[in-house]
């Protein structure tokens, strides 16, 4: 456990401790709430941690399944998928595998966060810290968050989710809406722009455009089918070859959208909404160790700013301490509890090591960062947060020192081999390729194959071609057909998925299937 | 600071997840009802009413996304080094590697498992087991049931019917009455009395002028006035009488009496007695979900019917041969003592090994046609053999065909078939 007295040094860390603290008994209140609330809040501002309004809802326990169960939010569609989550975190809560105490918190103006009645006040207290103040101010400044999604108007726009889905149950029944709700959630993640900047969502935009484009998106998708299948001339030979889409297209749900032939106008706006929904979550998928390090960083240097401030005593201390370091165990590789690095250890061995690198730099420090080592810490801890995401943050700010802490090193598998192969450790030559190595594992498009929309026979039997491009030759896993059987009921005609490498189509999928004599 | 809003959210609905858990057990009610039909059969009796764990395999509730498969070449980052250096190579574990170290691809919720497992309800467990069941006759009984009234006292009032006229309730009335009445007078008798009673025992003066002569006069004769009155007081006057007030209530039929016939001749084994068993507890369960308050008879047969209770009905071994129409009409008898079919939905289900004294079986069809059928609501037989059919199926299948709507019959050879008949035989009826 951390040791109180070792902590790093606070600004104003001289000034004379208050002499009373604000609660003794963990027993929380409302007025306590507010109280710790008001004095985090005066922390936070001497950290210059800007944040939207908060709203703290405090909830039950059950409450908190629903939450947990609606997967981050707070108005949600209703969908089959959410029941079994809810049936599954259930479970696991009463079974005690699952403690609730950490911490949804919604990327909305005003931030909402939970607090479960069951807390004692110290985890009120540390879960405001964490959820209000350093997710919250996450959000605000983080650039992906600031491109991509739009705080002020996601809670409409879910609402009107929800309600344009129940209005298509209750049109076209159930069924059918779920059918097209589960082909969109096979493709939620290939539902987003990478690259480009998409236009905020905003519901009142949303509600005003959809009428007028119920209309016109139908008469411009007919166009597209009507104009295209002109007369074959033999002059046409270079034109018959091109490609449509004639860039590969990344966003196969928004592709669909526009250019499903057969979708009808409530259908396309289903996909649209779950595009959306994938477009708002799409930061969070890229920022899980840098936010969740953020916000365990500012968690555990507001409380022991705190405790220097004489607000809390001892007691208070040691509780959050417990909780502060369950929530950053890393279990080791061979542990029966390993399954993976856990993001909030990384992220909080970062930042923290980050703050000493600027604070105390060794020479070390000096030689690996030369412009970081010895500068203002706040500053640059903003400057980390503002502008990266997981793994351009692990490519910059990973220090040989986290990774020999957290004694680092990377397993090499390949199945043309009959051993693995440890091809990095936490070692002088081995601190750049493993940091590269770990970087590269948060980079989203190497996490999850990299498949894009690459051609429609227009002119012939209107197929869609998806085009997969493995890394390293590893290859679909055996979701693959499934997933393409929910392309095939959006598209409405043959689809075909090719994973091309080196330019040679090493494998392929269809939907329907090939039958032996097309082979 | 004034910057956070901190709302109590406690009493809001907690039961946000309710739809989307029905929607989840509504896409997989072809696996929970499996679920709950094997729970049938494999369950004791006694704890049928629980809810039930149900598994469903996890690649048939998988949320299909494209990821990478097995194979290739990938690096991955670890933890919690302790001895390794770079360029050590470490066996892989036979079988091609599925959980080895170097294995990158571990689900976001630890290790995956091959079942998903869930709780059902009680509630959720019976809805699934008498899904697409009806009840049948319900709608017909409910017709009648508007008719069906039922005369609840409301109190008293004073007009009515002599037939109607309460006694106690009256003559207390008319008490009341009159103490409220001659108290008065009477207290001003007793005090006059009193007076009296003084006057008399002291000794009278002489002297005319000062004798209590006329005062003893004077209040004799208030007394006597004053008992005069009270005699007039009525003992009972017409507005002491109260009738019975009673009001015509509508009257569900809520209550239920359900019949279990069963042949406990030497020919029916335990293994019989279970799977009838079975298939009454079924009936009941089934029974509960639509009334109320259910009677439960057990008739029990071989050449003599009598009725017992569930232990005797189900455990006690008798001897010798077979006749049914014995609790034929037995059932009859109960149900005109007892059960009257105006207050009462009567259910009968019998089970059988099929045997009979063939010359019973006639009777039995008669009395069925002739006493039984017209006021039940639906009886239901079963056979449970694995033989053919002997003179009383055939018997029967006459009055399946006279009466179809409120007479059904199944075979039943082994346990695992008693579901599936039962719900044939209160399978929903075509509207």
């Amino acid at each position: 456990m951390t040791d109180i007295a070792d902590r790093p040094s606070t600004p104003d860390s001289d000034q004379p401790r208050a002499s009373e603290p604000i609660s003794t008994s963990s027993e929380w209140t409302f007025e306590l709430i507010q109280q710790y609330d008001d004095e985090i809040a005066k922390c936070a501002a001497e950290f210059r941690l800007d944040t939207y309004p908060n709203q703290v809802e405090v909830i039950s326990a059950e409450q908190m399944m629903d939450a947990y169960s609606s997967v981050g939010m707070p108005v949600g569609y209703h969908h089959w998928s959410f029941g079994k989550q809810f049936l599954s975190t259930s479970k696991g809560y009463q079974r005690g595998q699952m403690g609730l105490a950490y911490e949804i918190v919604i990327n909305s103006n005003p931030c909402i966060a939970y607090l479960m009645e069951e807390n004692t006040l110290p985890m009120q207290a540390l879960v405001i810290a964490h959820a209000c103040y350093g997710h919250n101010s996450f959000f605000k400044g983080n650039y992906l968050f600031r491109t991509w999604t739009d705080a002020s108007a996601i809670i409409d726009y879910l609402v009107f989710a929800r309600h344009y889905v129940a209005e298509c149950e209750e049109r076209y029944g159930v069924d059918a809406v779920e059918e097209i709700l589960d082909s969109c959630h096979a493709l939620m993640n290939y539902g987003v722009d990478r690259y480009k900047r998409p236009a905020p969502i905003s519901a009142v935009e949303e509600q005003r455009r959809q009428q007028e484009r119920e209309e016109y998106q139908q008469r411009r998708i007919n166009d597209l089918w009507r104009t295209i299948p002109k007369p074959e001339g033999d002059d046409d030979a270079i034109k018959l070859k091109k490609r449509y889409p004639e860039d590969p297209q990344e966003n196969i749900l928004y592709f669909i959208e526009k250019n499903a032939p057969l979708l009808e106008t409530w259908q396309r706006e289903i996909v649209r909404i779950v595009r959306k929904l994938a477009q708002y979550f799409y930061p969070q998928r890229q920022t899980q160790v840098m936010n969740e390090g953020w916000a365990t960083f500012w968690h555990y240097t507001l409380l022991h700013r705190m405790y220097d401030k004489g607000l809390v005593n001892e007691g208070f201390m040691l509780e959050f301490l417990q909780s502060h370091s369950a929530v950053i165990y890393q279990p080791p590789f061979n542990s029966p509890w390993y399954s993976g690095i856990n993001p909030y250890t990384l992220g909080f061995s970062i930042f923290t090591d980050l703050r000493r690198i600027c604070e105390n730099p060794t020479d070390e420090d000096r030689e690996w960062f030369p412009d970081i080592a010895g500068s203002d810490w706040l500053e640059t801890l903003h400057f980390a947060m503002k502008n990266f995401k997981d793994e351009s943050f692990i490519q910059q700010f990973l220090s040989p020192k986290v990774m020999r802490d957290l004694k680092l090193f990377s397993i090499e598998n390949d199945d043309q081999e009959d051993h693995y192969l440890v091809t990095a450790i936490h070692d002088d030559p081995g601190y750049r390729p493993l940091r590269e190595k770990l970087a590269r594992q948060y980079n989203l498009s190497y996490r999850e194959p990299n498949i894009q929309v690459w051609n429609v026979d227009v002119r012939g039997d209107r197929s869609l071609t998806l085009r997969h491009i493995p890394v390293d030759r590893v290859p679909l896993s055996e979701d693959t057909e499934e997933v393409l059987r929910h392309v095939h009921r959006l598209w409405g005609f043959d689809v075909h998925l090719e994973s091309v490498d080196d330019g040679a189509v090493v494998e392929e999928f269809h939907c329907p299937p090939k039958t032996v004599d097309e082979q | 600071m004034g910057m956070t809003h901190i709302v109590d959210r406690r009493l809001n609905g907690k039961n946000k997840s309710a739809v989307n858990r029905e929607r989840f057990l509504r896409r997989y009610r072809h696996h929970i009802k499996k679920a709950v039909s094997d729970a049938v059969q494999r369950r004791s009796i006694t704890d049928i009413e629980r809810g039930e764990s149900v598994s469903i395999p996890s690649r048939d509730i998988d949320e299909p996304v494209f990821h990478h498969g097995q194979g290739g070449r990938r690096e991955v980052v670890h933890p919690g080094n302790q001895e390794f250096l770079a360029g050590d190579s470490i066996a892989k574990p036979p079988g091609g590697g599925g959980q080895g170290q170097g294995d990158g691809q571990a689900s976001p919720d630890g290790e995956g498992m091959d079942e998903f497992a869930f709780q059902i309800t009680q509630e959720e467990f019976l809805d699934f087991l008498f899904d697409d069941l009806e009840l049948p006759n319900l709608a017909r009984k409910k017709l009648k049931d508007t008719e069906a009234f039922k005369y609840v006292r409301t109190g008293f009032t004073t007009q009515g019917v002599p037939a109607k006229l309460d006694v106690v309730r009256s003559l207390r009335g008319a008490h009341a009455r009159r103490l409220g009445l001659a108290g008065a007078r009477r207290k001003k008798i007793k005090e006059l009395e009193a007076q009296l009673a003084a006057l008399k025992s002291a000794p009278d003066d002489l002297d005319a002028a000062f004798s209590h002569k006329d005062q003893i006069e004077v209040l004799e004769a208030e007394i006597a006035r004053l008992k005069a009155n009270v005699r007039r007081i009525p003992f009972i006057d017409e507005i002491d009488l109260r009738y019975r007030q009673h009001q015509k209530h509508p009257q569900p039929a809520t209550s239920a009496v359900m019949f279990c016939l069963m042949d406990v001749s030497g020919s029916m084994t335990q293994m019989h007695k279970d799977i009838a068993k079975r298939f009454f507890i079924l009936l009941y369960l089934f029974l509960k979900k639509n009334y109320k308050k259910i009677d439960v008879v057990f008739i029990r047969h071989h050449t003599s019917a009598k009725e017992v209770d569930e232990e005797e009905f189900f455990y006690s071994r008798e001897t010798g041969g077979t006749i049914v129409s014995s609790a034929l009409k037995l059932m009859h008898k109960i149900i005109e003592s007892r059960y009257s079919p105006s207050e009462w939905n009567i259910y009968a289900a019998q089970a059988s090994d099929g045997d009979n004294w063939n010359d019973d079986s006639p009777v039995c069809s008669k009395i069925l046609a002739d006493h039984v059928l017209p006021l039940v609501q639906y009886y239901s037989y079963v056979e449970i053999t694995p033989q053919d059919h002997q003179m009383l199926w055939y018997e029967y299948e006459k009055i399946l065909e006279r009466f179809p709507q409120s007479f059904a019959m199944q075979q039943i050879a082994d346990a695992g078939e008693i579901y599936p008949v039962f719900r044939q035989l209160f399978e929903r009826k075509a509207a």
